[in-house]
């Protein structure tokens, strides 16, 4: 069984190698190959998890060393794959998601003409994804992480002839590098204070390291989270990375690359138990990056882009239960995984609209599609009511009990938290129904363009659709299915561990709210958008939506505060440059070229002239010789 | 008679043929002032010679005449090469080897 574990990531890995390398001759099917492979690795996860659940609840992890990779003196990094549940759970999620993701493209990248290297890229962000999640040590994790990077940039950017997404690909890639120096220092940090980074050492060693030192392993992790899973303050690429194509979106924001980060926390989550202060820290991320996403997710009329902001704020309330520690870790995870149903159904339901709408993402242009695409309006509508939380649906389920851990917090602290995550699911409820009444309700709004091509809105191939359904199925049940006898819970307990805490609302009251501010959330949202004619053009809207606009600031705010002094230093050494060190250079070159024009006279080609130098440097010669014998 | 006035015919010859060679164009006149330095030297070592009464001098001097008679051979045949090419035996206007 061990050796089946490498295949997991071989299996999608060659699906890249073939497709990238195979040229033009596999354009006709490579789509059929990628997706071969994706699914050949689903099923091997399949077959693992089959077996794992025949073993004891504790000897369920298997473990795999592939080869030695950096043996070198007492240094030791191997290329070696670590199965328990916690992995288990999220090869599922990536191989399962990402397969309905491959189909779905089937259909979605029909005429494109670059879709067999689209397939190799999908195909090699699963690799780098399980990669990630599977390696026993920080090194081999961070092998996937740079992989997962490099794929979400070359997806992002796929459609290159566009600047905007040549753009986005560059602004993803270069935060990301920001979490990603977050992630090699505390590797560097791991090795000088545990002397190696594979998990288990270093996980179960904690208690002999310094907390100062944990705090800082701990602060740098969550750089690292804060980047790939798009946390405040770096958040930003997040929203422009909407500029790939839509199933790309989908496979970011549910199965992949979002969700490393809420991975890397809960996997080292022993060492933030040792670092309160780094574990403050996670919540207060978690807990301002869920209202961030929420309030953007308000104001933003493209439709991506406010399931982007939804997604920015559902790994926020991931980040802060993973933050609670052991209270959180179970269902931090379990609304990964929920989370992972409803937004992959949510994005590709979206594609599906902007496929029969000429790819038109204003919401403001769409209105009464539910006629259109009964089967898109179905399947976006079962996740919209499984991310609100609607009772019974998966987001229920998982939502509420990260509500519940954040007032088991305890304390003021707890207060706040918990605070925070109702009044995000209070907004989550209001944009969502947004984008529900703007898309499928209401009249219609669209308008043929200035070529006059008129949308025709109809519903997608079942290459398309087939994928959705599934997605909606999973977003309806799988929540419940989780709850039944706290089967998530059991399932993941020995690895990550858990613990009821204590909080001073009993459970009951805890969904009761949740309800309440579900129903004022859609209320609110009905009021302004069901009720009323939606214009087709924004207005101008009060202060705080004009600032959600433009992402709460965000881009202003590096803009000011990072790349303007980049600029201005850059300019600085250029003058620098230019002036002091090409002064220095190009004057040493100006001396020597002109003493050189002056000497070359002396070359004149007469061999008389020569034969004077001569006579008068012996002649020099001489005397010298007689002056020195003299004195 | 003073030995020493053979040093300072030697040096007044080698001077004259310095001053030849430095100031004349013809590469045949040249020449003879070349040859003319020679011989200061082989006198000047002759005499050398005998002021120390042994043979060393003397023998140098066979050997500068051997290795000039050489010189001469290969010279000659050198400028009267160019002297076809050229037709001339100035050695100003052979001045091709400069910048």
């Amino acid at each position: 069984m061990e050796n089946l574990i490498g295949l997991l990531v071989a299996a999608p890995l060659l699906g890249a190698a073939l497709l990238l390398c195979g040229g033009r001759r596999l354009d006709g099917k490579g789509h059929y190959i990628g997706t071969a492979l994706a699914a050949a690795s689903f099923v091997i996860g399949a077959v693992l998890f089959a077996d794992m659940l025949g073993r004891g609840e504790h000897d369920r992890a298997l473990h795999s060393k592939v080869f030695s990779w950096i043996p070198v003196g007492g240094f030791r990094a191997d290329v070696a794959f670590q199965l328990d549940q916690l992995s288990m759970t999220f090869v599922l999620l990536i191989t399962g998601v990402g397969t309905l993701i491959h189909i779905y493209s089937i259909g979605y990248m029909e005429h494109d003409e670059r879709r067999r290297r689209f397939f190799g890229y999908l195909n090699l962000f699963l690799a780098a994804m399980l990669l990630l999640v599977l390696a026993d040590n920080y090194l081999l994790l961070y092998v996937g992480w740079e992989g997962v990077g490099l794929a979400s940039y070359l997806l992002i950017g796929f459609w290159q002839h566009k600047p905007s997404a040549a753009t986005a690909a560059k602004k993803a890639f270069i935060v990301n590098r920001v979490g990603d120096v977050g992630l090699s220092i505390a590797i560097m940090l791991m090795f000088t204070t545990f002397g190696t980074f594979t998990f288990a050492p270093v996980l179960t060693d904690v208690d002999n390291a310094s907390e100062g030192k944990l705090t800082a392993i701990g602060l740098m992790l969550l750089l690292a989270a804060c980047g790939k899973s798009a946390q405040v303050p770096l958040q930003s690429w997040l929203g422009d990375a909407m500029e790939g194509p839509t199933p790309v979106s989908a496979l970011i924001h549910a199965a992949t690359m979002v969700t490393a980060g809420v991975y890397l926390i809960t996997r080292s989550g022993a060492i933030f138990e040792s670092a309160p202060d780094a574990q403050t820290a996670v919540v207060t991320v978690g807990a301002v990056t869920l209202l961030f996403g929420a309030i953007v997710g308000c104001a933003k009329d493209d439709i991506k882009k406010a399931l982007a902001g939804s997604t920015m704020s559902q790994i926020g309330y991931m980040i802060l239960a993973a933050g609670l520690g052991p209270i959180g870790y179970v269902f931090a995870i379990m609304h990964l995984v929920t989370h992972g149903f409803f937004k992959a159904g949510l994005f590709l339901g979206a594609g599906s609209v902007m496929h029969g709408m000429n790819d038109e993402v204003d919401m403001r242009k769409y209105g009464g599609l539910r006629k259109y695409m009964p089967v898109t309006f179905v399947t976006f509508g079962l996740g919209y009511l499984a991310i609100i939380g609607f009772p019974g649906l998966s987001g229920f389920w998982s939502k509420d009990k990260i509500i519940e851990a954040a007032f088991a917090k305890g304390g003021t602290e707890g207060w706040i938290l918990g605070g925070a995550a109702l009044l995000g699911a209070a907004i989550t409820a209001y944009y969502m129904t947004r984008v529900m009444l703007l898309t499928f309700f209401g009249e219609k709004r669209w308008v043929p363009d200035e070529a006059g091509n008129e949308p025709h809105p109809h519903e997608s191939p079942s290459s398309m659709t087939i994928p959705m359904i599934v997605l909606a199925v999973g977003s309806v049940f799988a929540g419940g299915l989780f709850s039944l006898n706290d089967s998530f819970l059991k399932w993941l307990e020995p690895v990550t561990g858990h613990s009821h805490g204590d909080s001073p609302l009993s459970a009951a009251t805890v969904t009761a709210g949740t309800m309440v501010v579900l129903v004022i959330g859609v209320a609110l949202a009905w009021a302004q958008y069901g009720r009323r004619p939606v214009p087709r053009t924004a207005p101008r809207g009060s202060l705080l939506t004009r600032a959600a606009r433009r992402d709460l600031l965000q881009d202003d705010f590096n803009h000011v505060a990072l790349v303007k002094p980049g600029q201005y230093l850059t300019r600085g050494l250029v003058y620098v440059d230019h002036k002091l060190v090409d002064g220095v250079v190009n004057g040493t070159a100006a001396g020597v070229g002109g003493l050189s024009g002056r000497l070359r006279k002396l070359q004149n080609g007469y061999a008389r002239t020569y034969a004077v130098s001569m006579f008068g440097g012996a002649a020099v010669l001489i005397a010298a010789t007689l002056l020195m014998r003299a004195v | 008679m003073n030995p020493v006035n053979y040093l300072y015919l030697a040096a007044l010859l080698f001077t004259i043929g310095a001053a030849g060679v430095v100031i004349r164009r013809n590469a045949i006149v040249l020449f003879m002032c070349v040859e003319l330095m020679l011989n200061a030297c082989n006198l000047a070592f002759v005499t050398f010679s005998r002021l120390h009464g042994n043979l060393d001098g003397q023998i140098i001097a066979f050997f500068t005449m051997v290795v000039a008679a050489a010189e001469v051979v290969v010279g000659l045949a050198i400028i009267v090469t160019v002297f076809r090419s050229r037709h001339s035996a100035s050695v100003d206007d052979a001045s091709l080897m400069k910048l």
